[in-house]
């Protein structure tokens, strides 16, 4: 008989079954993720959690025979029945039989994935980039830091690898057979039990011990040689940080559902920006005719009422940009969004706010406009042209930071949103 | 009984703990009960110390140490980690493979009596039956089988690499729908070869010369019958018509499959081969096996080598293992295997040493022949599931499960019951069991008929529906779908009563491009 200890094995052994499953079955959990986007409230999004399959689709079918016919059970645990007797059928239809059901005790129903959040957010965002993510890296100055660039044989004191020292310094005085403190008193003691009985083995001891010690003071204890350092390179840290106005008109004329509309905007582009940054700050500013930093309560609820002057929010946002957040340290995302009414004097002002001061440091502008859900025509075929995208429309050729897009519908929102993010959607405005 | 009273030779162990030393000794010390005292005879074996999760492992590859990767073993893996994960669902304590040497895998959490329990049912109750019974020495190879495993696995990473990995899915996808059907259930005839040619020519003109009778040559022979029907019969035999492995069917005939698919259709059909014996003696291999352990650990409590307590933890085990309960019970999920297999050994040797009267009228052949462990080898060796209930279960252990037999019958209103346990009813109940487990009568009867070579190459099969139980329709389409994707043309499924001869069901399918083009 043999005994094999297979704990020690590498795990893993079902690894690559069970990747060939799941890629099986990403496109059918994509779809899911995807789905759950309509269904789940936006706080639920981030939690990740289950999503549920339909079997079919990582079915294995089998030739197997249906209910009914004739069938036969031979059953333990009579108690009272008799030949000829019968038996009101069970409701269930499972007459009364275990001898039915898959082969391996399977059910056929719906298969259940757990995603963690990463997992779902990674699926839930697959596909999306930021546009000009790569433009803020700073060479210079206290954006940069250092970084460990392995062991060096010089270097200042500060820096001395204590254990790497140490090791070396242990692996020379094995390789070279430096003799242990231990030994050189074992022997001493050893010579010394024996002085009287065996003179001439003591005299032979010492003698050893002496050439011991001989060896010990040719071999230091620690050598130059042993010495190391840490080391460490400056490396330029790509801006880690980012914030994001969220810009929105809150006048009379911005109902509840345009109001929800655009939250749902803003909640997917946080969530997404904090899958890219390690730091991610908003900032809150709503306006009608006059520009408010809010907090997010007030921001979503707190009604407000007045004419629409869009340029006030530039300003507002330009201020707070001058006072706390500086474009050559943080990157800047803007999402705006609107009915598209604008008092007509200020269009030209507002469009020489975004083209001069907005546009030039931020990373991304997108404008969302909102419009009643009971408005007919498709996504883009809006009655008319509202005031603030026929003023957008003519700079967005200029700039494909600039990005623009209608919604309706609750349902529409992450398509949009996909789609101003998709891989190359900022190429593609450009040509 | 033979006991033999051997000195006492201290405890094998005590408390819980084990070590790799403690196995040994729990080997050998079964060992020497299981070879001296049951005669069992027995494949080397290799015990196997496994963690958790390499026994979900396991689980995923239907216990096999080496399988070729598909995504269906990832998702069976995926199902068992989440039941077990959340606790629905524990572990199985061993798991025993049916090779040369016999690999036994032992769970580490197992407490030493359970791997004195886990040693004794498997490295000896299963292994004894895997290397002593008809079935598996007829359809599977023990010595051979690792090595084939591990053939598989190269061949079918071999064709990912060159064919690509979703090809090869394909064609596993499709074959696995097939694996059902893709066993042989009678041996096929061998190929002849010249000596035993030669005795059997010996040996028929013996028996000619032995029975000669002039009388014979004034018997007509045969009258020629029409040669259209003897060049169809030609065809038929050439194609091997009707045949019911249609995975062998599609390897050899299927017209424009690559070499590399039909190998691989052979390599999943031969694993299922493999495993076909183990469904038909689930009762037997299971009774054989929980016997086997319950001798060898009362014996070893008697020579003083188990600590009653010891003793207790493993006839706690025990009783859970062999538990039946009633059909009303909640619990109640189908016939116990183990508890029927050990319920029928123990009465085997019950009958063999201490027989009544009703024993000796029922089993004249075996009763009071005073050596349980010749006649239970003797069965363990000539029987599968089926014929051994049809032979062994006695009027006494029916009183005792208090078996009866229902029918249930779609056309009537109430479920009737046709049989129960008492004088008028032992051999139709003992048959109706025999029958819940004869193979033929679970699997549908699914065989190819025909297929049309000149004109538009369709496929034929035929499903002989027994008792009016037809197939699940949307999953037969779907396999249906495989079958023509292998097969390249078009495909057609009968559903005929077997009794009337009646087409009751047809289904279709047309080959869509993927795997042959």
């Amino acid at each position: 008989m043999q005994i094999v200890d297979r704990r020690l094995n590498p795990g893993g052994k079902s690894l690559a079954n069970r990747q060939r499953f799941l890629r099986r079955a990403k496109e059918m959990v994509r779809d899911a993720v995807r789905n759950s986007a309509g269904e789940r409230s936006m706080r639920d999004l981030e939690r990740g959690g289950e999503v549920t399959i339909p079997a079919s689709g990582v079915k294995e079918p089998h030739f197997h025979r249906s209910a009914g016919g004739l069938r036969e059970h031979v059953l333990p645990g009579n108690k009272e029945y008799l030949e000829g007797d019968t038996i009101p059928r069970p409701r269930s239809g499972r007459g009364g039989g275990g001898s039915q059901g898959s082969p391996d005790g399977e059910g056929e129903d719906a298969f259940r994935f757990a995603l963690t959040q990463e997992e779902f957010l990674d699926l839930f965002l697959e596909d999306l980039e930021l546009p000009e993510l790569a433009k803020k890296r700073v060479v210079e100055g206290d954006a940069s830091g250092v970084r460990r660039a392995g062991f060096a044989t010089q270097g200042s004191p500060a820096n001395l690898a204590l254990g790497r020292t140490m090791r070396n310094a242990l692996s020379r005085r094995i390789a070279l057979r430096r003799p242990k403190a231990e030994e050189l008193e074992a022997l001493e003691e050893a010579a010394r039990r024996v002085e009287d009985s065996d003179p001439l083995k003591a005299e032979e001891l010492r003698a050893q011990v002496a050439r011991m010690r001989t060896r010990t003071l040719r071999i230091p204890y620690i050598d130059p040689l042993d010495v190391r350092y840490r080391q460490f390179e400056p490396a330029p840290r790509p801006i880690a940080q980012a914030v994001m106005f969220c810009l929105m008109d809150v006048s009379g004329s911005m109902t509840e559902g345009m109001k929800d509309l655009a939250k749902r905007f803003y909640l997917l582009l946080h969530l997404f920006l904090r899958r890219r940054y390690r730091h991610v700050e908003v900032v809150f500013i709503r306006h009608t005719h006059e520009a408010k930093e809010v907090d997010e309560e007030t921001f979503f609820r707190s009604p407000e009422t007045g004419g629409t002057v869009v340029s006030t929010a530039f300003e507002e946002m330009i201020k707070v940009m001058e006072a706390r957040y500086s474009p050559a340290d943080w990157n800047i995302y803007v999402a705006q969004a609107s009915d598209g009414d604008n008092t007509t004097a200020d269009n030209d002002r507002t469009a020489h706010l975004l083209t001069d001061r907005v546009l030039p440091v931020c990373q991304y502008f997108a404008y969302l406009e909102v419009g009643r859900e009971d408005d007919g025509g498709p996504i883009g075929f809006m009655p008319r042209e509202t005031e603030l995208w026929r003023t957008y429309t003519k700079l967005r050729a200029a700039d494909p930071r600039l990005a623009m897009r209608k919604v309706r519908h609750r349902k529409d929102i992450y398509p949009v949103f996909r789609e101003l993010f998709r891989k190359g959607a900022v190429e593609g405005q450009k040509a | 009984m033979n006991i033999i009273h051997r000195p006492e030779r201290g405890l094998l162990f005590q408390g819980a703990d084990w070590d790799f030393d403690t196995l040994r000794r729990i080997h050998d010390a079964c060992e020497e009960i299981a070879v001296g005292e049951l005669g069992l005879s027995l494949y080397p074996t290799r015990v196997e110390v496994i963690s958790a999760e390499q026994m979900l492992d396991a689980y995923a590859a239907n216990g096999m140490p080496v399988l070729y990767r598909h995504w269906s073993f990832g998702k069976r893996f995926a199902r068992h980690e989440t039941l077990y994960r959340k606790g629905f669902q524990g572990l199985a304590y061993e798991i025993v493979i049916n090779s040369s040497p016999c690999l036994c895998y032992v769970m580490e959490e197992n407490t030493a009596t359970m791997q004195a329990l886990v040693i004794a049912h498997a490295a000896f109750g299963h292994n004894h039956f895997f290397k002593n019974n008809n079935l598996f020495l007829e359809w599977t190879d023990a010595h051979g089988i690792l090595d084939y495993l591990e053939f598989a696995r190269r061949y079918v990473m071999n064709c990912e690499d060159k064919y690509g990995e979703a090809a090869v899915e394909r064609v596993l996808d499709a074959a696995h729908a097939l694996s059902s059907q893709g066993v042989f259930r009678v041996p096929r005839r061998r190929v002849p070869d010249l000596a035993s040619e030669e005795r059997r020519e010996r040996e028929r003109r013996q028996h000619e010369e032995r029975m000669y009778d002039d009388l014979w040559r004034t018997i007509p022979g045969p009258t020629n019958a029409p040669a259209a029907r003897a060049e169809e019969a030609r065809r038929r035999a050439l194609l091997q018509l009707p045949q019911e492995n249609i995975l062998y069917f599609l390897e050899k005939s299927a017209p424009r499959l690559r070499p590399w698919q039909r190998e691989i259709l052979r390599i999943v059909r031969h694993v299922e081969q493999y495993f076909y014996p183990q469904r038909q003696t689930k009762v037997m291999n299971e009774g054989c096996a929980t016997w086997v352990h319950h001798q060898i650990m009362t014996r070893l409590h008697e020579q003083g080598r188990l600590s009653d307590g010891n003793y207790l933890e493993f006839l706690h085990s025990h009783t859970n293992v062999v538990f039946q309960p009633s059909f009303d019970d909640p619990r109640y999920s189908g016939i116990n295997p183990y508890a029927l297999g050990y319920a029928m050994m123990e009465d085997i040797a019950r009958i063999a040493t201490d027989p009544d009267e009703e024993d000796r009228e029922w089993f004249p052949d075996i009763a009071g022949t005073g050596d349980a462990n010749a006649v239970l080898r003797e069965a363990w060796a000539v029987h599968r599931d089926d014929s051994f209930i049809a032979q062994y279960l006695s009027p006494r252990l029916m009183r005792k499960l208090r078996l009866f037999h229902l029918v249930d019958d779609e056309a009537e209103e109430d479920l009737a019951v046709a049989t129960i346990h008492d004088e008028r009813g032992y051999r139709r109940l003992r048959r109706a069991l025999s029958r819940q487990y004869d193979i033929g009568r679970l699997d549908p009867d699914i065989q190819v008929e025909d297929v049309d070579l000149i004109g538009d190459r369709r496929l034929v099969l035929h499903h002989r529906v027994m008792n009016r139980q037809m197939l699940e329709p949307e999953e037969a389409r779907a396999v249906l779908q495989h079958l023509a994707d292998l097969w390249g043309y078009g495909v057609l499924l009968r559903e005929v009563d077997a009794t009337t001869g009646a087409v009751l069901r047809e289904h279709h399918a047309s080959a869509r491009p993927g795997i042959v083009d």
